[in-house]
């Protein structure tokens, strides 16, 4: 057994912050272009849209039976083979692992935040559509004036929830050998032979993150009770 | 333009239909510029569903409803015309909570009538000091009492500037103590000249300021008769009993 040793730890810290930054990164981008795109599709689902209404619940119906460990692969072997064939090539369109990551990850967390908001527009009282009728105001100002920021105040709680879900989840682009917070570890433990202390440190940022980003919920739902 | 003997409404013959239970039947009714008429009876006589097809809150099956002389089709922007000159006061006041005071009273003028910021905000200002809630004008709706929030709800309809005011039963969700302010407003604003058309089972109300009473009874008008006349003389058995429940 080797002794616990940190200074490989602490020399190799820039480029665990590297992988670290790269796991932010994805989730902001994930958590940014989920939240529009779901909200669209919960819009579409809640007003009943012909045709792209049913199209948005089958949407979300199935990439929520799905793992994203399995959306992750489809998407980085079959959509370059889909590009080839639409294209008319007779290779395959190759759509590299970063923008894979990025695109699926947006992806499957708006069929989730979908599902949150989706919810919370349900949940709005009938009154609050009645009253913004009765004002005049069109179905666009209602939504965006009226509806749709009571929905996002009720489930902060719940997307925030699910963007630390998110964030955990960012560590399965390794299988895509990216190098993001766990990728950079491995990378670092397969050379030095360290594994102990670097799957303990990611674990422990990891821990810190979450935990910290968890209190921030609780305080938030104590808040939102309180009122 | 209207003409001052014009009514501001006219119903011809409103049927409505929730499925196959009959809601209205053969509603017909006119409401001159200027006019009070309080609209009682018992629940579930349509009273709520006749005031919302006013301004299509609900979609009328049949007969025309006339608002200052353009008549409610399912046209989008005639139906916004005519909401804009409509306003509505509910049960529940329906207040936006996210909103303050003011930028409740706010909204709708910009977003609706195309106001800019500065008169719109001027114009609320005035209507939250008419109703007497000026100084709770940057405070959330959760922040006030019931009755301060139903006069809020009642300046924001009155900040579209509208030509005809609906009230469903405005004062039924309040605590007792508070039902009299709003009750005082509405009658601020009847003397001011407001055309009104009013649900509610304040009597005393109803025979201080209402110019004409009617009585609906299973989706029809059963009775239509100037206040004092009703009061004194109902002509139907079912709105006699209805007065002796509701009256003292
Ligand atoms: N959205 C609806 N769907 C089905 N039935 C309804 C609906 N709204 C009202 N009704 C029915 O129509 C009748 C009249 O309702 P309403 O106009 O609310 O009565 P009121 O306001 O006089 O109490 C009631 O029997 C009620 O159950
Ligand atoms: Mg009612």
């Amino acid at each position: 057994m080797n002794n616990f040793d940190v200074s490989f730890i602490l020399d190799s810290l820039p480029y665990l912050l590297k992988g670290l930054q790269f796991s932010l990164i994805l989730t902001a981008v994930a958590f940014s272009c989920g939240i529009a795109l779901g909200t669209i599709l919960a819009l579409l689902v809640h007003l009943r849209v012909p045709v792209l209404g049913l199209i948005a619940k089958t949407y979300v119906a199935l990439i929520r039976s799905i793992p994203l460990i399995m959306v992750l692969f489809w998407f980085f072997f079959l959509v370059p083979l889909f590009l080839g064939w639409l294209s008319g090539a007779s290779r395959p369109v190759p759509v590299g692992a970063t923008w894979t990551a990025f695109i699926t990850f947006a992806l499957f967390e708006a069929a989730y935040y979908c599902e949150i908001i989706r919810v919370g527009l349900r949940a709005v009282p009938k009154g609050q559509f009645e009253a913004a009728a009765a004002l005049s105001l069109n179905p666009c100002a209602t939504y965006l004036h009226v509806i749709l920021p009571q929905v996002f105040r009720a489930t902060v709680p719940i997307i925030l929830t699910q963007t630390i879900i998110l964030f955990q989840d960012t560590s399965l682009v390794y299988v895509l050998s990216l190098t993001d917070l766990l990728g950079a570890a491995s990378k670092l433990a397969q050379i030095s032979g360290r594994l102990t202390e670097f799957y303990l440190t990611i674990a422990l940022i990891y821990l810190v993150i979450c935990f910290g980003a968890s209190q921030l919920v609780w305080r938030l739902r104590k808040k939102t009770k309180l009122q | 333009m209207l003409n001052q003997s014009d009514p501001i409404l006219r119903l011809e013959n409103i049927g409505k239909y929730y499925g196959r239970f009959q809601a209205l039947a053969d509603i017909s009714l006119s409401v001159q510029i200027g006019e009070k008429i309080v609209i009682c009876g018992p629940s579930g006589s349509g009273k709520s569903t006749l005031i919302r097809c006013v301004n299509r809150i609900e979609a009328h099956d049949s007969g025309r409803v006339i608002v200052a002389g353009h008549e409610l089709t399912a046209k989008t922007r005639q139906i916004s015309q005519i909401r804009q000159d409509v306003g509505m006061v509910f049960q529940s006041f329906n207040l936006f909570p996210h909103l303050t005071i003011l930028q409740n009273c706010m909204l709708a003028p910009i977003k609706s009538r195309g106001l800019d910021r500065s008169d719109a905000e001027k114009i609320a200002q005035n209507l939250l000091s008419k109703v007497h809630i000026a100084n709770q004008a940057h405070k959330y709706p959760a922040q006030l009492s019931g009755g301060q929030q139903q006069r809020a709800a009642i300046a924001r309809a009155l900040c579209m500037k509208p030509q005809l005011m609906l009230f469903d039963e405005p004062t039924s969700a309040l605590d007792p103590e508070m039902v009299q302010e709003v009750l005082d407003t509405m009658a601020e604003l009847a003397s001011e000249g407001m055309t009104m058309l009013c649900v509610t089972h304040e009597m005393s109300f109803a025979r201080q300021v209402a110019d004409r009473v009617i009585f609906m009874a299973d989706g029809r008008i059963v009775e239509s008769s100037p206040t004092e006349e009703f009061f004194r003389n109902a002509q139907s058995e079912r709105a006699r009993s209805f007065l002796r429940r509701v009256d003292l």
